[in-house]
């Protein structure tokens, strides 16, 4: 499933998933909630998250052999459905996480797969190996209203019409150009130490971890907004 | 005036002959049956190309048609009934359902940059033509779903802003520079064939039509909402 651990004030979270895609279904998920929900309960100030995985996959998707083990194909939609329900759950944990986050992407990413990485506040990627897939429009899947504004607060133009409108296999460098990768590295290792290093940097900043998470939530105000997610308001500076 | 042919998969609408192209309630009408046609015809694996012969790709609304209302509130409200007329045609290219590729061999000024801004590829040339808002040196104001067409399909705000607030005339090598134009070339025989061969491409990929274009609407959902576009919630599933 997952694993976190804990490495000074770094929170390390591996992605193992269902196989090795790392698929995602809702056991999955929800223990990747819950190994979130236990780094919420031990941040403090200077805490940081940088998730990483192993192999030729940081994550490809939703897991579809349990979601057609099923006699019909209501049923099937059905735990796509759900699939699909859980995985906006870990998205809205990632987002009011209070800490910054870092994704270290070793791998390819594709469908419902995409979206982990892209939910972490900065994105480092290999530059050897791994594509970002955006794969609905090769199968024939509109994206969810809710996705698409997710999309549309990682990027927009062209960069966001590429992600989407193209179904491309987009790698490492690209995703660079477009803004949404914030540094790319060679080798396994090399990306997941630049990730460690980069949450690091970012936890030494001694940020207040409520204020930072609200003021992340207003990244995605769309999305928060159609999740009907409050923010909060804090005027208390610490001048 | 313009013409539809089709070649193979691909739709090619041309405006004819060497004049500014400009749209007045007649040509605006003519775009709109042919898009129609487009629509009606579409299949898998379609695409549309919009050229336009001569020196120009299209400058705009014709504005002599306005003037030659005889008077000041005349000519506004003509131009006003242009503006108007105009709507559908942004909306039926925002939900064409298959890949739209512009191919600017000339300049494309105001509402003829923004139809070219209306589909999903820009190509240009780089020794010839410029893209120009010319509504700030002209002192017009800016439709309000001209605005949300730049809003939403150039990401970068300083390109917004060169456009419409300095009049900027962009040349093709910094169009393609800055994100606007997918590609620039050096000549109108190279733009042609390269927006042939993009089209000729993305054609191949066979994507669902109404999918294509619901995810497209989705890239631009305030330009949608102005255009009175909405959303379907649609799944064919290949899963």
């Amino acid at each position: 499933m997952c694993s976190l651990e804990k490495r000074g004030n770094l929170f390390i979270l591996t992605l193992t998933g269902q196989n090795v895609e790392h698929r995602l279904n809702p056991e999955v998920l929800s223990s990747i909630i819950s190994a979130l929900s236990r780094a919420k309960a031990e941040s403090t100030r200077g805490s940081a998250l940088v998730t990483v995985s192993h192999g030729k996959f940081f994550c490809n998707g939703f897991d579809l052999d349990w979601v057609n083990a099923t006699g019909s194909k209501q049923e099937a939609q059905q735990r796509f459905d759900y699939s699909l329900d859980c995985l906006t759950q870990l998205v809205q944990a990632f987002i009011s996480l209070p800490m910054p986050t870092v994704a270290a992407v070793n791998g390819h990413a594709a469908a419902a797969g995409v979206v982990i990485p892209l939910c972490h506040d900065y994105v480092v990627m290999r530059r050897d190996r791994g594509v970002l897939y955006v794969n609905d429009l090769e199968m024939g899947l509109k994206i969810p209203e809710l996705y698409m504004a997710f999309f549309r607060a990682k990027t927009s133009g062209w960069a966001l019409r590429d992600l989407v409108l193209r179904g491309l296999k987009i790698k490492g460098e690209e995703l660079l150009k477009m803004g949404i990768m914030d540094a790319v590295y060679d080798g396994e290792e090399g990306v997941i130490n630049a990730g460690m290093k980069m949450a690091d940097d970012l936890a030494r900043r001694k940020w207040d971890g409520e204020v930072y998470a609200e003021i992340r939530k207003g990244l995605y105000s769309e999305f928060c907004g159609m999740l009907g997610i409050a923010s909060k308001a804090i005027g208390t500076p610490k001048l | 005036m313009c013409t539809l042919e089709k070649r193979g998969n691909l739709f090619i609408l041309t405006f004819t002959g060497e004049d500014q192209h400009r749209f007045n309630p007649n040509v605006i009408g003519s775009l709109l049956s042919l898009l129609s046609q487009v629509k009606a015809e579409a299949t898998r694996g379609s695409a549309l190309i919009t050229q336009a012969q001569g020196k120009f790709f299209s400058n705009g609304f014709d504005l002599d048609w306005a003037q030659a209302a005889g008077s000041e509130q005349g000519a506004a409200e003509r131009l006003h009934h242009m503006v108007d007329l105009f709507k559908p045609v942004i909306a039926a290219l925002l939900s064409l359902p298959m890949p739209t590729v512009a191919a600017i061999t000339g300049h494309a000024a105001a509402g003829g940059f923004a139809l070219a801004l209306s589909h999903d590829y820009l190509i240009m040339r780089k020794d010839r033509g410029v893209l120009y808002m010319s509504e700030v040196d002209i002192a017009l104001t800016i439709p309000d779903y001209f605005n949300a067409l730049f809003r939403e399909k150039i990401g970068d705000a300083t390109v917004r802003r060169d456009f419409l607030l300095r009049g900027l005339k962009m040349k093709g090598d910094e169009a393609e520079k800055r994100g606007v134009v997918e590609a620039a070339y050096g000549g109108e025989a190279e733009v042609r064939q390269a927006s042939l061969r993009l089209a000729e491409n993305l054609g191949k990929r066979k994507w669902h039509g109404e999918v294509y274009a619901e995810i497209r609407k989705g890239l631009y959902p305030q330009l949608s909402a102005i255009l009175g576009l909405t959303h379907k919630a649609y799944n064919i599933a290949r899963l």
